[in-house]
């Protein structure tokens, strides 16, 4: 059994410092690779948890929550801290991963992932993590809760942001185009979907379960404003460049397009819907983490 | 005896409008039926206070969900046949699972939709909201309660469901003491059998009960507003008092009222019951009352139910 060696080997507090760019972008990158690493970790120990969409959304979530969330992990209901909500719960691993090495809980905590009266569930449950910000896991809730959380900023005159992660499962499920609807009637300001969009699903690819191009032309045609180009979502450099483009807008609400790779990392693993939640077994686990580690000692490089 | 009228879903959106000022956190959502669930009154007072999503229930049971985590307290008003369905998965794995202070009022509830038929009723809201954990599901029997109903929703810190009928019912009791969450109210003392009753059909037991009375029967009569959590104290004592209990509903007997007082019987005081409610059919277009009546839903089928059940109870 592989030891959780969940605690990254970057010093958190320079990351959030980091105020070059380009070393910052370098960081970021880094974190995300590290991470891939602890998840799979976990999910060959565990023998459950979804690879495919954690590993996806990797850089996605380093980005936000070591560089562009306001959020303060030792006061996790602070009032005006930046939401995220995470609508394709079964990443909840990388989520969990990332959360732990922000500070929200203790590393070692990860290695309870989905076991008996663990505070990490299978899927996220807000009641139970510090930092989760709504139970997730069935899959279309995502929009309709940010935007309520939008709404209530503007209410309560308030500047926090509130994002909201989907994936291609949330887009093939109605209510997320009815919460896509009356997010552009109601134009709350700060309010911006991320889409994973990685193209495969846990059937197959999207192309052939449920298409869903063309999605930029789709969200414009629904009024929203949408990023000019779909940035690669595991480029650091350019997540970043998305981030930056998002701070610059003033028409809401905001959606931005990432392409991404479903089970991003392990050359086996990636655009296939097998990985969308198979167990990694001993022989995956044993082929699939030195590709990780020597992608790792690559970027390591950067630094 | 003659009583006012006055129809809940009227009570509601005045109870909104009273209640805005010294809850300024309540924010009110609707799902394109604002005109008839009285909501728009509130709309137009508070026009940023209330958003007006479309038919879009599962939508509307969500954005509601994230206003609360803020801080907000919304009421979410649409019909309940709607309400209960079509965003069951968003009260149950948002509302319930993160036990988000959210009050649903179920509009239109029961048979009170009475013309537009079976599509629109709704007569099975309270089985599904009973069941989800977190959920307290309150049934007022009149316009009095439920203006005291939402009151004390907003004190309450997890979710609540409100059945709200559509149509003008007696006002039953407006210099009672209010309702309590949690406490059936006993609307008159008896020990022959026990009514336990909720919602539009109190009227009718209140009746019932004063002609079995005649009769020589005399009625132990619980009015139970807060189906969950049961007032089991109550119902238990009761059930041991008279050993035969009649429950009676304006809703399925599938898990209803009847369901929730037999469980709490079951273990505790095993009584002879029969329940009074929609027994597994569709129901149909018409006037409410007649409605009613030809679903098994009035004093004269209270009346022989608890005449049967106290003369032996075998039919």
């Amino acid at each position: 059994m592989a030891t959780l060696a969940a605690e990254t080997r970057l010093d958190v507090q320079a990351v959030l410092r980091e105020k070059n760019r380009k070393k910052k972008a370098a960081m970021l990158q880094y974190l995300a690779q590290e991470f891939r690493i602890v998840v799979l970790d976990i999910l060959h120990d565990k023998g459950t948890g979804h690879w495919g969409g954690a590993a996806s959304a990797a850089e996605l979530l380093v980005a936000l929550y070591f560089d562009v969330m306001d959020v303060r992990p030792d006061d996790p209901a602070w009032p005006d801290r930046d939401r995220l909500v995470i609508s394709k719960g079964h990443s909840s691993c990388m989520l969990y991963t990332v959360l732990a090495s922000r500070g929200y809980f203790g590393c070692e905590e990860l290695a309870t992932f989905r076991q008996l009266n663990s505070r990490l569930q299978g899927h996220p449950c807000m009641r139970k993590t510090p930092g989760v910000e709504m139970s997730t896991g069935s899959l279309g809730h995502g929009m309709s809760v940010a935007l309520g959380m939008a709404l209530a900023a503007r209410l309560l005159k308030k500047t926090y942001w509130s994002y909201v992660l989907i994936g291609d499962g949330d887009l093939n499920e109605g209510q997320t185009w009815e919460g896509i609807m009356a997010a552009a009637k109601f134009k709350p300001e700060r309010m911006v979907a991320l889409v994973d969009y990685n193209k495969v699903q846990l059937d197959g690819p999207s192309d052939e379960i449920m298409p869903m191009d063309p999605l930029p032309e789709k969200f414009r045609a629904f009024n929203w404003n949408v990023a000019p180009v779909c940035y690669n979502g595991h480029d650091a450099v350019e997540v970043l460049d998305s981030m930056d483009w998002i701070k610059k807008q003033s028409e809401w609400p905001v959606a931005v397009i990432y392409n991404t790779h479903k089970g991003r990392g392990v050359s086996f693993m990636e655009d296939t819907a097998y990985w969308h939640g198979s167990v990694v077994d001993d022989l995956t686990y044993a082929k699939a983490r030195p590709e990780l580690l020597t992608k790792l000692s690559e970027l390591e490089q950067d630094l | 005896m003659t009583l006012t009228s006055v129809a809940m879903r009227n009570a509601f959106g005045e109870a909104l409008l009273a209640l805005a000022p010294e809850h300024p956190e309540m924010v009110v959502l609707d799902a394109d039926v604002a005109t008839s669930t009285r909501t728009a009154g509130f709309g137009k007072k508070h026009p940023g206070r209330f958003f007006n999503v479309g038919v879009a229930e599962a939508n509307m049971v969500d954005i509601a969900a994230g206003l609360a985590t803020c801080g907000l307290r919304p009421v979410v008003s649409t019909f309940a046949v709607f309400l209960t369905l079509k965003a069951a998965d968003q009260v149950r794995n948002i509302i319930c699972y993160s036990n988000l202070p959210v009050i649903l009022g179920g509009n239109y509830a029961g048979l009170s939709d009475s013309y537009d038929g079976a599509s629109h009723q709704s007569i099975l809201d309270v089985s599904i909201m009973r069941a989800m954990p977190n959920m307290a599901v309150i049934v007022p029997a009149d316009s009095i309660e439920l203006r005291q109903a939402l009151e004390l929703a907003l004190q309450r810190s997890g979710p609540t469901y409100i059945r709200i009928c559509r149509n003008a019912t007696p006002v039953l009791f407006e210099d009672a003491p209010p309702l309590q969450f949690g406490r059936i109210r006993k609307v008159q003392d008896g020990n022959d059998v026990t009514i336990a009753v909720c919602g539009v059909p109190t009227s009718m037991a209140i009746e019932a009960a004063q002609r079995l009375a005649r009769r020589g029967v005399s009625v132990d009569l619980l009015e139970v507003s807060t189906i969950k959590p049961i007032d089991s104290g109550a119902v238990i004592a009761s059930a041991r008092k008279t050993g035969k209990v009649l429950t009676v509903e304006e809703h399925t007997i599938k898990g209803g009222l009847g369901s929730a007082v037999a469980e709490t019987l079951a273990a505790f005081a095993p009584a002879v019951m029969r329940f009074i409610g929609i027994h597994d059919t569709f129901t149909e277009s018409g006037d409410y009352m007649a409605l009613l009546y030809k679903y098994g839903i009035s004093a004269d089928h209270i009346e022989a139910e608890a005449l049967s059940l106290a003369g032996g109870g075998a039919k």
